[in-house]
């Protein structure tokens, strides 16, 4: 069960990118619970600096930009 | 969610894991090729749209139409291939420069230098007025004085890549480097003013209160490919959205080319008008656009026989403070700091249309 979270106040970006998360999973199968993270302070306390950001099980994979389905993959199938 | 304090690190490992082996160098040669043809096609776009308009088409060169479609077929890819260039080169610098490694740079700074660096590295440190709160509330809980921040966040939106590639396509170097130049003047001179007023008490409590998981965590060394991959993203992203206001902005300068009478503005917007610099700020704050979007308005201000510091002062206000974006930061900052940062910005763009009427 992997803890993925999309940090992003709700700009187009972020949804891009939740939208992106959500379908990789689907497709893929992989067990996770996908949160949204729209609080700035919580934004913030994550060490995130620029939105959109995605976390999984607790290690901030990307920010900054959209990822693409491919590195999101990559992120879910490793361990 | 996250009561449990997670331990967070940036990881940018992952990211590489998609590059294809061998194809390391391959990049070398090919940025050679690509940018002498790039540059070669650039040379001949002069003669080839003028053979386009008045060969091809078969317009007369001194009639409106003729010297209007000429404009627009020339001006279009000119200004389409200086973007795509500068929008590709500076995303690859961006990736130099993420906003970890910035908030490094500046965390030891005192103010003044602190401010110069700190306008500076607003220019080249990717950032979308989304992404303000988070980032502001990262500088300043890891040491970044108040002051140096604003500098940073001031210079972030007003000086950027677009607007001066826009600039410098349309209306020459000297207007760039004019805008580039006073647009950092003011980021530096505003941030230091907000750091002297020490206005820290304006900032909301939980802002310094808050204790970030992960603070120094600064990102790893990409590979070229990997640069090279953010430029390419960067011209998708940045070129994919404002082609049309480029095109836009394009075809209102051709279409004012000879068309609306040439002092149409200069009644009201030129230099004669000492009214006129509050005024185009006073407008321009509330109104929120990209620097794209305002080119058209630009173009045909400048056009029609408006003042350079007027049409200056116009475009910062509108690209450098915005509603929006004090909204936003509402969620960490007071009132009255508020006030003092839109003021002081404000204020220097004032000066700054003011100096440029006068002088020019």
């Amino acid at each position: 069960m992997r803890n993925i979270i999309v940090y992003g106040p709700g700009c187009a970006k972020c949804k891009e990118t939740e939208r992106r998360v959500r379908h990789v999973i689907e497709a893929s199968g992989v067990e996770a619970t996908i949160t949204k993270a729209v609080d700035f302070a919580e934004i913030a306390k994550a060490g995130v600096l620029a939105t959109p950001a995605v976390g999984i099980d607790g290690i901030i994979k990307l920010s900054g930009r959209v990822p693409n389905e491919d590195e999101i993959k990559s992120w879910i199938t490793e361990r | 969610m996250l009561k449990t304090k997670a331990r967070f690190e940036i990881d940018e490992t992952t990211a590489q894991s998609a590059q294809l082996p061998g194809s390391k160098w391959l990049f070398v040669p090919g940025g050679i090729v690509a940018i002498a043809a790039w540059y070669l096609v650039y040379r001949q776009l002069a003669s080839l749209t003028d053979w386009l308009a008045f060969s091809l088409f078969g317009l007369n060169k001194s009639t409106h139409l003729g010297s209007a479609v000429q404009f627009l077929l020339f001006e279009t890819p000119k200004v389409m291939m200086l973007l795509v260039l500068v929008v590709f080169g500076v995303g690859m610098i961006r990736s130099f420069f993420t906003p970890q490694r910035t908030r490094a740079i500046l965390a030891g700074k005192r103010e003044s230098a602190g401010n110069i660096v700190a306008a500076l590295l607003g220019v080249v440190t990717p950032f979308c007025s989304c992404s303000a709160v988070p980032l502001f509330i990262g500088f300043v809980t890891t040491g970044v004085p108040l002051g140096v921040t604003f500098s940073f966040l001031i210079s972030a939106p007003m000086v950027n890549e677009v607007a001066l590639v826009l600039l410098f396509g349309l209306f020459g170097w000297r207007i760039a480097a004019i805008y580039a130049g006073t647009g950092l003047l003011i980021a530096v001179i505003a941030g230091w003013v907000i750091g002297r007023l020490k206005m820290e008490r304006f900032v909301e409590p939980w802002v310094y209160a808050t204790e970030l998981d992960n603070s120094e965590a600064v990102g790893q060394e990409l590979d070229w490919s990997e640069r090279i991959r953010f430029g390419r993203e960067a011209v998708r992203d940045i070129v994919g959205k404002v082609w049309l206001y480029v095109i836009a902005g394009i075809a209102v300068g051709a279409g004012i080319h000879g068309y609306v009478p040439e002092n149409f503005m200069a009644s009201i917007m030129g230099k004669g008008a000492w009214w006129s610099v509050p005024l185009a700020v006073l407008i321009g704050v509330p109104m929120y656009s990209n620097a794209a979007g305002i080119i058209p308005i630009v173009q045909a201000l400048l056009g029609k026989g408006a003042a350079l510091g007027t049409v200056l002062a116009f475009m910062m206000s509108v690209i450098g403070l915005s509603l929006p974006e004090t909204i936003i930061l509402r969620k960490v900052l007071r009132l009255p700091l508020i006030a003092v940062f839109v003021g002081v910005v404000a204020t220097g763009i004032l000066i700054v249309g003011y100096v440029f009427n006068f002088i020019m």
